[in-house]
């Protein structure tokens, strides 16, 4: 039941976007996304489509996996859609009643609005999907180095992610145990009314959060008793090189930010 | 009738992903009311899938589960009840108690079933007698109990809802011998007492061999061997060829036969392996 969500999921693989450094990949999307918002033109978006559809294909994930992530979300793009659709101005009408009207310029504007939320969460998807969350925070500590000359404490933020992303999947198995422990006493979590599942809930809480106290203080203990003191001196084993395909794919990306800009400064 | 009965079941993990997996595969056991069964198998032989099944947890792939000759997932109504019925003991059930009170975590599973409170009062009693937990401890938290305390308030959890079937898997993992020991005696005498059908999964040979009357072995969702412990025990290569081992005292009685000692091959617990070997000395060998 629990164990079907995907939650920054890792798909094991060896294409050339799997072998990028996460570095790239995060300030990739970080450019994707930045580009993502400047654009408004079918042209710029038909461009940044070409790159994500190119990017998906080369990652050889499946497209099933990438619409997976968006179902959930489906509520708050058909809501953004919705609002958008009663709430543009302008263009021609193309029909109203009561107090909403519907223009050429709300529809044209709430499929773009749709297709940017779309563009942006598979993108996302695809950076979780084709980089292991270890080698995602250690890219974000990285990037966020400069930050710790004012005294921003970017190791702990770090350290902190990867035990929490570490932590889902284990949490996530002992709340299916711990679910059906107590439905073999007859707990029922289904029915009744929203009170009575509400407190039926407890249940599952109180050992949960029980267990998830007692994992925190067993992995603090093998932290200190493996000599853990912060950020300070500690090396790394696995040391995050930029290379060749990296600086092209930086490289790439300043220029498709740069275009979208052009093309956006001129209307297109 | 048999009191369980499991026809054909298979069970698929995750069916259609690429991490499909199969747990069990056309798994046929009739259980008769009042058995003691020990179920034995290596890490993901599918032992506690299979348990899971006997009490709805877990639906079948294809296959079903009878119980009282019912198909146990015929209604959602039956398949409800049937948690009452077959009480399931998972594994380090201690981690799953919740209330404030040890009293208030045992009576649980009867005031699910919706019981009056003088007969949930009973039970509570009567369930935390069988696996000694003393009345002086029920207003305590469980969580300021000891770990081996702790496993028994779960245990009495799913006794008090008096199941004919007590399903336990792995009732003494992590725990010291000699808590394993009363453990296994409390199981014992619930059974002595009420007449339940017992189901136990171990690890442990030594407490298999003690108290089964009958052992069913699983490998990779197979059942590969359904008998008595002697008959289970007397193929000790076929054991170690599925990860298993013998107990220590079929291993040393084996043993003792290759140096030309004549001990009868039944042995499989410490105590009939020392009444052979006395009476060896006496001159008679038997078990």
């Amino acid at each position: 039941m629990l164990k079907d969500i995907t939650l920054g999921q890792y798909f094991p693989g060896n294409s050339f976007i799997h072998r990028l450094d996460p570095r790239t990949k995060l300030l990739f999307i970080i450019v994707y996304i930045t580009a993502l918002f400047v654009s408004k033109s079918y042209v710029t978006y038909g461009i940044l489509l070409l790159v994500l559809a190119v990017s998906i294909a080369v990652s050889k994930i499946r497209l099933s996996a990438i619409f997976k992530g968006l179902k959930p979300l489906m509520f708050i793009m058909i809501f953004t859609a919705i609002l958008n659709l009663f709430y543009t101005k302008g263009g021609t009408e193309l029909f109203s009643f009561w107090v909403f009207t519907v223009t050429t310029k709300g529809v044209e504007f709430a499929f773009f609005m749709v297709l940017r939320i779309m563009m942006l969460i598979s993108g996302t998807f695809l950076l979780t999907y084709t980089t292991t969350p270890m080698a995602l925070t250690d890219g974000m500590e990285l990037l966020l180095t400069p930050f710790k000359k004012l005294h921003v404490p970017v190791h702990e933020f770090s350290m902190m992610m990867s035990i929490a992303l570490r932590f889902i999947p284990t949490l996530i198995e002992e709340a299916d145990k711990i679910t059906n422990a107590q439905k073999a006493r007859g707990a029922d979590f289904e029915t009744g009314k929203l009170t009575d599942r509400a407190k039926a809930l407890l249940p599952l809480l109180v050992p949960l959060f029980v267990s998830a106290f007692r994992r925190a203080d067993e992995l603090a203990i093998a932290m200190e008793s493996r000599c853990y003191h912060g950020g300070e001196g500690r090396t790394r084993m696995k040391k995050l090189k930029m290379a060749a395909p990296d600086i092209l794919t930086l490289v790439f990306s300043a220029l498709m930010l740069a275009v979208i800009i052009i093309l956006a400064r001129f209307g297109i | 009738m048999p009191i369980i009965k499991t026809e054909a079941l298979t069970h698929i993990y995750s069916m259609g992903s690429p991490f499909e997996s199969v747990a069990l595969e056309n798994v046929n056991i009739e259980i008769s009311q009042g058995e003691f069964v020990g179920l034995i198998g290596h890490t993901g032989s599918g032992k506690s899938t299979f348990v899971q099944h006997l009490n709805g947890l877990l639906l079948p792939t294809s296959g079903r589960v009878l119980l009282d000759g019912t198909d146990i997932n015929s209604s959602k109504k039956f398949r409800h009840d049937a948690r009452f019925k077959v009480g399931l003991v998972f594994q380090y059930p201690e981690y799953q108690l919740f209330e404030d009170t040890v009293y208030r975590d045992i009576s649980f599973g009867p005031r699910n079933m919706k019981l009056p409170k003088p007969e949930i009062d009973e039970r509570v009693h009567e369930a935390a007698g069988f696996v000694g937990v003393p009345e002086t401890l029920f207003d305590k938290s469980p969580l300021e109990l000891s770990g081996g305390q702790k496993r028994r308030v779960a245990i009495a959890g799913v006794i008090a809802m008096r199941p004919d079937i007590l399903v336990l898997d792995e009732p003494t993992a992590g725990l010291d011998p000699e808590g394993c020991e009363s453990i296994l005696k409390n199981i014992s005498d619930y059974r002595r007492t009420t007449g339940a059908t017992v189901i136990l999964v171990s690890h442990s040979m030594e407490d298999i061999a003690k108290i089964a009357d009958r052992l069913i072995v699983f490998d990779g969702g197979r059942t590969v061997m359904d008998a008595c412990p002697e008959k289970v025990f007397s193929q000790a290569d076929k054991l170690r060829s599925i990860g298993l081992d013998v107990p220590v005292a079929t291993d040393i009685a084996a043993r003792l036969r290759e140096l030309g000692v004549s001990v009868p091959e039944c042995c499989y617990t410490v105590e009939q392996l020392r009444n052979a070997v006395l009476s060896l000395k006496k001159g008679a060998a038997e078990c």
